[in-house]
């Protein structure tokens, strides 16, 4: 989800893994605390007693989840801590995990980053707590994401299947039709940039979250992953696929040169200069307040297809709760992460904006005929629903995806600046990988 | 501000050679060491132009960050980064800044105020005691302590940063003001401009007298030293301060509560909701934040220059 990580950030950040990775050698013996079954009456008895459950998360909604959760069981205090996301929130748990200091009862983990510290027995294992039982409940990308066998590394807070939102006043502006397949897609971004040289069909200077959710989407599984055997490799045809047509836009400059999340990119998509954003379902909240000057303007659409017709998805983003190994009061833990991402903490989320991974949410009528005000009156939610059912369940992210997205810029980001070709970008992509891979004691195929 | 071309520049036909021109001038500079060359010094053209683009290129931002002050979110993407928008909302992000999320803005700057009273203050006294008495007493392994002050400078403190945190973190210090307050109170580079100004600014006689006198150690530092380090001090508490205003990189990897976060977390935290889902974009705050959190350095600047400059020069002219 974020961009631009800065050397000295990403210097620190393989820092701390390699001393995490070092601690887990030290801190495996008593992985006990994870294996033991903990019944719902030994959670209720805890949640009588009460304690105090610190959570170490950005996710906005869980404020008021913590305020219900609080009021519900008035001797349990949640302590949320959150002023920190991305790069920077996981600097902060890997250093606290190594020190086996101030480590968090509960820590938002994003699904990328989730194989990281669940390799290295960074988390505990909620099958012990009944969380496998809770499998039926979440669309399939997510479940697949936080779990591995009948190991369940956290709790699905959100979900993100992509969609294509679109500046329909651009697009009306210029006569031009969204958009369906990706050669339609190129073929809009000639026209577009053809119309105005000012507008550009999207953003791209080089994001690993981004790209991995193409992949996916194109029926690209780079990625296998089992137990610490692991395979790179992006020579297959979904891969073939994406680079393809994304290297057209690269060669005909139809990518504007701004990276997200920054202030450009809000200001680039409120003026018209980025025309389209292929992104997840939580966008629109960002849209609301980051880009307010262009409510009206803009539209959800779904993401083009490969083929005419394909209906296939991919996520981008989402995270999970999960309880890290070293936290205390995991019995209470576990109940506030089971009430705010399977109870009814779901559903004040769901009213504040999140995007929910339980397919009984995403099937209600409220939800789905909810109208998107800064969508013109849309039923966005309609879109968003039909791609989470379309997510294929075989991805799967390395165990080291946080290091690999680090050095994305400095191997697939050529592709965006100079004469490499993408899909030699993602070879060496693939190099870096498999090396580093292989340095922290990963069997490599 | 500075002024720009100037009548005196006609004296010199070659704008592009400055330094021929100091020499070739017209008028003898040491014909008479009168205050009248002091008063009007030679002009050179490029080196008003120099100035007048340094000039430009450090009072942009500031503009920049004051007009933008005064935007709303929806103005800042709208209207050009130079100049107003149509509605001004000053009052309003101020108030706004210090309102939002339950006023942990003031919360941020008055922890701010007290890492620099703490940490700056005490490195700064460190730096005096240690200046002193380097500069003053003979002991062996003084040529060692210089070596290590040295390469102290040299060390960027983010190089010590990760090695740091382990250290507190074994003493169960992360998380807590000390993290931040306990290494700020080192500081090398005071600790050698103080020696080096105490080497100068106290005559070896003046303690010698004092001795005699029958003052013991403790009182002829207070009350003979100590008034002529003055503007060595100032110097010192400045550059401590600015240091640990600005400083990020330690609160960054010490501080996980944001109830102890410095300004300058705060408002990279404040930043980085807009790379959140569903996060809160509210760059006119973080625009606004920033603003107020350069008013007091600015401020402290402007009343300490006066000791600064004149501790700066020090040294410079043999008297």
């Amino acid at each position: 989800m974020r961009r631009t990580t800065s050397r000295l950030m990403r210097g620190l950040a393989v820092l701390s893994v390699l001393a995490l990775g070092a601690t887990a050698c030290g801190g495996s013996d008593d992985d006990s605390s994870g294996s033991k079954p903990v019944s719902a009456d030994d959670v209720q008895a805890a949640l009588k007693k009460g304690g105090s459950v610190t959570v170490w998360a950005w996710e906005p909604t869980l404020k008021t989840v913590a305020a219900d959760f609080q009021k519900k069981y008035p001797k349990v205090k949640i302590n949320l801590v959150g002023e920190r996301s991305g790069d920077k929130h996981y600097t902060a748990l890997s250093n606290a995990i190594s020190a086996e200091k101030g480590v968090p009862d509960v820590a938002q983990v994003e699904y990328f980053a989730l194989g990281q510290y669940s390799l290295t027995k960074g988390l505990t294992d909620l099958s012990s707590f009944g969380a496998d039982k809770l499998k039926d409940q979440y669309t399939p990308g997510p479940w697949n994401a936080v779990s591995e066998g009948d190991k369940v590394w956290g709790l699905p807070m959100d979900s993100g299947p992509m969609a294509l939102y679109y500046n329909k006043k651009i697009f009306d502006k210029y006569k031009i039709e969204v958009p369906t397949t990706w050669d339609e897609y190129v073929e809009a971004a000639r026209k577009l940039h053809k119309a105005d040289p000012k507008v550009y069909i999207a953003n791209d200077a080089g994001d690993a979250g981004f790209t991995t959710s193409m992949l996916w989407q194109a029926g690209s599984r780079p990625y296998k992953v089992d137990g610490t055997t692991v395979k790179v490799d992006f020579s297959d045809a979904g891969a073939k696929k994406y680079t393809d047509t994304w290297q057209k836009l690269i060669d005909e400059k139809l990518l504007a040169p701004i990276n997200g999340w920054t202030d450009d990119w809000y200001k680039g998509l409120g003026d018209g200069t980025i025309a389209t954003l292929a992104s997840g379902a939580w966008m629109p909240a960002n849209f609301v307040t980051g880009v307010p000057n262009a409510s009206g303007d803009w539209r959800a659409a779904p993401m083009p297809a490969w083929t005419k017709g394909d209906k296939a998805s991919a996520e981008n983003g989402g995270s999970s709760l999960a309880l890290p190994a070293l936290g205390k009061n995991k019995e209470l833990a576990y109940a506030f992460v089971e009430y705010a991402n399977s109870g009814a903490g779901v559903q004040s989320r769901v009213k504040e904006g999140a995007f929910p991974a339980t397919t009984a949410d995403l099937k209600t009528d409220a939800f789905l005929n909810t109208e998107f005000e800064y969508f013109g009156g849309q039923k966005a939610n309609e879109i968003f629903a039909d791609s989470a059912a379309n997510v294929a369940d075989d991805w799967s992210y390395l165990p080291f995806q946080q290091y690999a997205n680090s050095i994305f810029n400095d191997t697939v980001g050529k592709a965006y600046v100079g004469s490499t070709k993408l899909i030699d970008g993602l070879k060496s992509w693939q190099d870096a990988s498999v090396k580093y891979g292989k340095e922290q004691g990963f069997t490599v195929e | 501000m500075s002024g720009t071309s100037s009548p005196a520049t006609s004296a010199s036909p070659s704008p592009s050679a400055p330094a021929s021109a100091g020499t070739a001038g017209r008028v003898p500079r040491l014909r008479r060491r009168g205050d009248q060359d002091t008063r009007r010094p030679k002009r050179s053209v490029l080196l008003t132009v120099l100035t007048g683009l340094i000039l430009v290129y450090t009072v942009v931002p500031l503009v920049w960050l004051l007009i933008s002050a005064t935007k709303t979110q929806e103005g800042l993407a709208d209207s050009s980064g130079l100049w107003f928008a149509d509605d001004f909302a000053l009052w309003d992000n101020i108030g706004d800044t210090f309102t939002y999320n339950d006023g942990i803005f003031g919360r941020w700057l008055l922890n701010t105020l007290m890492y620099v009273v703490l940490g700056a203050g005490g490195a700064t006294f460190l730096a005096i005691l240690g200046g002193y008495a380097l500069a003053k007493f003979d002991f062996p392994g003084k040529r060692g302590v210089f070596a290590v002050v040295i390469g102290a400078v040299a060390v960027p403190g983010t190089a010590l940063a990760v090695p740091t945190f382990l250290m507190f973190s074994k003493m169960g210090l992360t998380d807590t003001p000390w993290a931040v307050i306990v290494p700020s109170l080192i500081s090398p580079f005071g600790l050698y401009l103080m020696w080096v100004f105490a080497t100068e600014a106290i005559p070896v006689e003046l303690l010698e007298a004092a001795r005699i006198d029958g003052a013991g150690e403790a009182r002829t530092f207070f009350r003979v030293a100590l008034p002529l380090l003055a503007p060595g001090i100032v110097t010192v508490l400045l550059f401590t301060t600015v240091a640990t205003w600005n400083n990020y990189f330690l609160p960054l990897i010490m501080l996980k509560d944001p109830d102890w976060y410095p300004l300058t977390l705060g408002l990279s935290a404040w930043n980085s909701q807009a790379e959140t889902i569903g996060g809160d974009v509210i760059f006119n705050l973080v625009i606004t934040g920033s603003l107020l959190t350069i008013v007091p350095l600015i401020a402290a600047f402007l009343l300490l220059q006066k000791y600064w400059q004149s501790g700066l020069a020090a040294g410079s002219v043999k008297e």
